[in-house]
């Protein structure tokens, strides 16, 4: 008996009882379906993200001030723990003293009432200077970005958002004129090319000033972040041990985080590797589900099929062919399902993408063959027992219909 | 050809011992004709199985072709079924969903013979039993007698030498009951050996031999002209 006469012989089987054969069919699609679907999300998520912090480049170290431990304590000198500011003078020092760096940009956020004649909008300004526009890898609309300054030198400039600039100054050419941000008077110099969202932060709805400006503006004394870019051939993990040492030699204790743009993508990516196994999980669950309905329905099958059974036995068929024959109707059920199921999967992906077409989902290649993999595998586990059942029939007492 | 000698069937039912056969002994020559008679629970479907290697005797000896049957295990006994023996049965056991070429090729599939010897073995069977035309109609769209010379077709496509008939005529109008008759004995005239189940005391004239079993005991065995059937045998069929 050929691996064909089985097929055959099984998929006859199936066939006589079409619409019961297709209910588990569909139980199968389901969760193949769902698997691809889930799988696809999470990858897309990661893949998101990933996307989201690589467009600043990998060799991006961002020193934010503060220990990521508990510092101090009630003894030592009673203001331990509190970090020094991180200064436009530490800035100036990094730009100094590491070597291959490309840029160094100290940044500076807050929210401040921006106005224009009569129309106020409350937007998230940001401190920073002209190399700004390179490492977070905006474009220019119209006009120029902050000028080339010392950091500390805090021009009354501005560059707005694109969305901010039509808001406040409607179909009037932003260049030249008079921004007021809080009680300050900023003259607009430029307009951010459309971007959207980029980390969380609305590029197109805020407005840029000089770091020396804003900090006055807000009042503070430290920087929010220091980012320094770095030159494509120079070694982040050297760099960042530099930034450190010079840090810590000038604030006397070691007070700032040095993080790279890279260890953030890796950590969100296990992070997000962990969600999409998660939910490739709950797809398994339905797969399971979909193995017992295959199951249910080939135990039904070979109840009625007992004298078909006796006489396969009268004509000679081995035990491992009785086997084969009724394990092979359950997994073509399951194979069928599984196939099915990874063309509804994709055709759901795709509509999602329809509505959300910045989400990168995509089904990882993996989550297919495992999913169909799986499928296969529930038909044959679920199908073991019937399968059984049907080979240990008495072949007298399955002939005569008892 | 057969020779069963002292065969006991034994089933536990409960705590009781139920004979099903007590001490049967018989002899069928090559190319013979037996009928086997007797009323509903003599045994004579028991005998059939055990005859038909469905089933092992619990005591005695079943010589078939010179093989002891009761000292071979499943995966042998179901060689002899492939090879040796053909089965016809009351209700015909044709698989609905498969077409009448299918149904007599079904052996040759279970026996793993190549797909280009099957069609030509099918369509000599068919022919044989005069439904060459009916090769593609399924089961449901055929006539009892038509299903049961399938059946017959089915049964001799592996060239058996023994062909076990369960009440072959029992689900049949007297007309086809005997054009299949006169099929199953034309075939006994070429050689084959032939043991029938009936109730039909015309038949069982017709045989060689007749055993009539009552309580699992051989009662008569007979030739098939001396049979004497008295009324208390004699029962509807089916």
């Amino acid at each position: 008996m050929t691996l064909g006469d089985i097929l055959r012989f099984a998929f006859t089987a199936l066939a006589r009882h079409r619409r019961r054969s297709l209910f588990s069919v569909f139980g199968m699609t389901v969760g193949v379906a769902s698997v691809i679907v889930l799988t696809a999300l999470g990858e897309g998520a990661q893949r998101y993200v990933t996307d989201e912090f690589s467009s600043l480049g990998t060799q991006l170290l961002i020193v934010i001030p503060g220990k990521n431990e508990t510092t101090g304590g009630v003894i030592a000198g009673g203001i331990g723990g509190v970090p020094n500011d991180l200064t436009l003078e530490d800035a100036r020092a990094l730009e100094r003293g590491i070597p291959g760096v490309g840029f160094v940009v100290p940044i500076v956020i807050g929210n401040e009432t921006v106005s224009h004649l009569e129309r106020r909008r409350q937007i998230m300004v940001i401190g920073a200077t002209h190399d700004f526009l390179e490492t977070r890898e905006l474009r220019m609309g119209i006009g120029q970005f902050l000028p080339h300054d010392d950091f500390d030198r805090g021009a009354p400039v501005a560059v707005i958002g694109a969305k901010a600039a039509a808001e406040l100054f409607g179909n009037e050419n932003p260049l030249g004129r008079v921004l007021r941000i809080g009680d300050w008077r900023m003259r607009t110099i430029g307009v951010l090319e459309p971007k959207g969202h980029q980390i969380g932060m609305d590029i197109d709805d805020l407005v840029i000033i000089p770091v020396a400006s804003a900090m006055r503006m807000f009042d503070r004394s430290s920087l929010f972040r220091i980012l320094l870019r770095l030159d494509s051939h120079s070694d982040l993990e050297t760099a960042k041990t530099r930034t450190l040492e010079i840090l810590t030699e000038r604030h006397d204790e070691e007070d700032v985080t040095v993080i790279s743009q890279e260890s953030v993508v890796e950590s969100l990516s296990k992070i997000l590797n962990v969600l999409t196994l998660a939910v490739a999980g709950i797809g398994a669950i339905s797969l399971t589900v979909a193995g017992l309905g295959v199951m249910n329905l080939m135990l039904v099958s070979v109840s009625e099929r007992t004298s078909e059974v006796g006489l396969l036995k009268a004509l000679g068929a081995k035990r491992r062919q009785v086997h084969a024959l009724f394990l092979a109707e359950a997994v073509l059920l399951a194979l069928a399902g599984g196939l099915l199921g990874i063309v509804f999967g994709f055709v759901l992906v795709e509509l999602f993408t329809v509505f959300y077409p910045k989400f990168p989902a995509v089904p990882p290649i993996w989550a297919i063959f495992s999913a169909l993999g799986v499928a296969i595998g529930m038909g044959s586990i679920f199908g073991v027992l019937p399968a059984r059942r049907a080979t240990d029939l008495d072949p007298v007492a399955a002939l005569s219909g008892r | 050809m057969i020779e069963l000698n002292g065969v006991w069937k034994t089933y536990q039912v409960g705590d009781q011992q139920l004979h099903a056969l007590k001490d049967v002994t018989l002899e069928v020559e090559d190319g013979g004709y037996l009928a086997v008679m007797g009323p509903s629970g003599s045994g004579k479907s028991t005998l059939l199985s055990i005859l038909g290697c469905l089933d092992r005797p619990t005591r005695g000896s079943y010589q078939l072709d010179g093989d002891e049957v009761a000292s071979l295990d499943e995966p042998e006994l179901s060689e002899i079924r492939r090879w040796k023996l053909g089965f016809v049965f009351q209700s015909f056991h044709l698989v609905p969903r498969l077409e009448a070429a299918e149904n007599v090729a079904l052996p040759m599939v279970l026996a793993g013979i190549p797909q280009n010897e099957r069609s030509e073995r099918v369509a000599k069977a068919l022919d044989a039993v005069g439904l060459a035309e009916r090769a593609r109609h399924r089961p449901a769209e055929l006539s009892g007698g038509e299903c049961q010379r399938v059946a017959i077709a089915r049964s001799m496509v592996m060239r058996p030498r023994l062909l076990l008939a369960d009440e072959p005529t029992g689900n049949l109008d007297s007309k086809s009951g005997s054009s299949v008759m006169e099929l199953l004995e034309a075939m006994n005239a070429d050689g084959l050996t032939l043991i029938v189940v009936t109730h039909d005391p015309n038949i069982g004239r017709r045989a060689n031999n007749v055993v009539v079993l009552r309580d699992g005991e051989i009662d008569q065995l007979v030739p098939g002209s001396e049979l004497r059937y008295g009324f208390d045998l004699d029962e509807p069929a089916g």
